[in-house]
């Protein structure tokens, strides 16, 4: 008998190459000094949703932010190795990191909306980008807020400002500005540590729905939520990666001892 | 290595406590109630059917710590592991229970009257499935999966006796028809024995799941 895991079966094809190819990738900070990131090498599934999970100060949230290239905003920090989005490699020097950005959306910890209304908040990507059809930026800003689960809540108060949502549905709203550009891949950095639990749990149920439409890789401290939305869970430890596996193996028979102190408790 | 859960894994370890002191309470049972058919000695048999529910009521206190640490500890991997094991575990010795009370009813029901043969065979499959038991619970708690590989062959060993035990009674049933009834009721006893040693190996291979993650078929 096989059970549904929940969500439409997501399996990545094999032949189908992964969103991510990252070989030997370090990174350092401080022009050098400190190196945050080991050699790591890892395939991101394609349409799965990967969790990193780690301790505070394992480079999970650096990892997260050589995706997209906002490493490239910190001052002294220098990414060598093979990045590979779709096959292209990610640090070739004749990139176009707007393009890049629009294909990579981020969501951050804490809600981040702009001190605008909810339907400007929607409709600011795909400004920058060059939509200016009036009714064609409604359809964006409808549909977006609809895959982000917050239409219902908001469809009557578009011009209302954003801050004046809750945090759970600024968190939504921040869900639908990234989705309004089309991305492919959207990362995550702990989306819910600032939220109470229906909101995680609405949070989660979006995730669950994205599945499969986009490539999600999503940092979290919480295990539980790792197990609860990830098909595929690595675990990263003092900037390298010591398991990556199917979500259920890895928190039923991880494979490595330290994983395995890791997700029992068992790591001061 | 500093553990964060300690409390937590203390309570692990309770639980692991109460499955041996289950486990005891199984063995005896077993071994009660094969002795009790061996002496003719009824009030004995009463005696473990008196102290069944005793082992049922452990085996639902068990249960319900494990549906607590599941909701309120939301355990994983080994931990994980640790209390789906127990939760099976219980399962196997409360029928491994079943299975001696059942064997005392038997004794009760053939109330005293002498044994158409001597008891060799029957007392032998009653000695190695509690020594199967004692091995899967060991491997259990020690971690350990040299123990339940072993039970295979006593596994082999029991199932063996049982075969020897049914041909034999069946001579004597044919031989005089008079012995149909008491004959059978040791072909009886000999089927729960054998029923326990499979539960035991159950055991051991819960225990080889505990420690490996894998689950795999001892005697299939």
């Amino acid at each position: 008998m096989a059970f549904r895991t929940g969500g439409p079966p997501v399996e990545p094809a094999p032949d189908q190459p992964p969103k991510y190819q990252i070989r030997g990738l370090d990174l350092f900070y401080h022009g050098g000094r400190t190196q945050v990131l080991h050699r790591v090498g890892v395939d991101i599934g394609r349409g799965l949703v990967t969790a990193v999970i780690g301790p505070s100060g394992c480079g999970k949230s650096s990892f997260l932010q050589v995706l997209n290239r906002m490493v490239d905003e910190i001052p002294g920090s220098r990414v060598e190795g093979l990045v590979e989005l779709d096959g292209d490699n990610l640090y070739r020097e004749d990139l176009d990191v707007v393009v890049l950005r629009r294909r990579v959306g981020m969501v951050f910890q804490a809600p981040n909306p702009f001190p605008r209304s909810i339907w400007d908040n929607v409709a600011f990507g795909p400004r920058v980008h060059g939509v200016r059809s009036r009714s064609r930026l409604n359809e964006l800003v409808e549909a977006s807020l609809r895959r982000a689960a917050l239409w219902d809540e908001v469809k009557d108060r578009l011009h209302h400002p954003a801050l004046g949502l809750s945090g759970g549905q600024q968190q939504r709203l921040c869900i639908a500005r990234a989705l309004a550009v089309g991305p492919e891949v959207l990362l995550m950095d702990e989306p819910c540590s600032a939220l109470d639990p229906a909101a995680t749990a609405r949070i989660e149920e979006l995730i669950g729905e994205l599945r499969g439409q986009l490539t999600v890789v999503i940092v979290t401290h919480n295990l539980q939520q790792a197990a609860r939305v990830a098909d595929v869970t690595a675990f990263f430890l003092h900037g390298q990666v010591v398991e990556v596996g199917p979500t259920a193996e890895f928190f039923t028979r991880p494979r490595d001892r330290r994983t395995e102190d890791y997700v029992t408790g068992r790591y001061g | 290595m500093a553990d964060t859960r300690s409390s937590f894994h203390a309570q692990l370890q309770n639980l692991q406590d109460a499955i041996e002191t289950m486990a005891v309470m199984v063995e005896q049972a077993i071994h009660r109630a094969v002795k009790a058919l061996k002496d003719r000695d009824l009030a004995l048999a009463q005696q473990v059917i008196d102290e069944d529910p005793a082992i049922n009521q452990t085996e639902l206190a068990i249960e319900r710590e494990c549906l607590r640490l599941i909701a309120l500890q939301q355990p994983m991997a080994q931990d994980l592991r640790a209390v789906s094991t127990a939760l099976k575990i219980i399962t196997d010795l409360e029928r491994m229970a079943d299975h001696a009370r059942d064997i005392a009813k038997i004794v009760l029901r053939m109330g005293g009257r002498p044994h158409v043969k001597p008891l060799i065979d029957i007392p032998r499959m009653a000695e190695v499935g509690q020594r199967m038991l004692r091995q899967a619970i060991d491997a259990y708690v020690r971690r350990d999966e040299a123990p339940a590989r072993q039970l295979v062959e006593l596994d082999d060993e029991v199932d063996h006796l049982y075969n020897q035990v049914f041909r034999e009674l069946l001579t004597f049933m044919i031989q005089d028809p008079r012995l149909v009834q008491p004959a059978t009721y040791l072909i009886f006893v000999g089927l729960h024995l054998e029923r326990i040693a499979d539960h035991a190996t159950n055991l051991g291979e819960w225990a080889i799941y505990l420690i490996t993650g894998q689950r795999e078929e001892l005697n299939p």
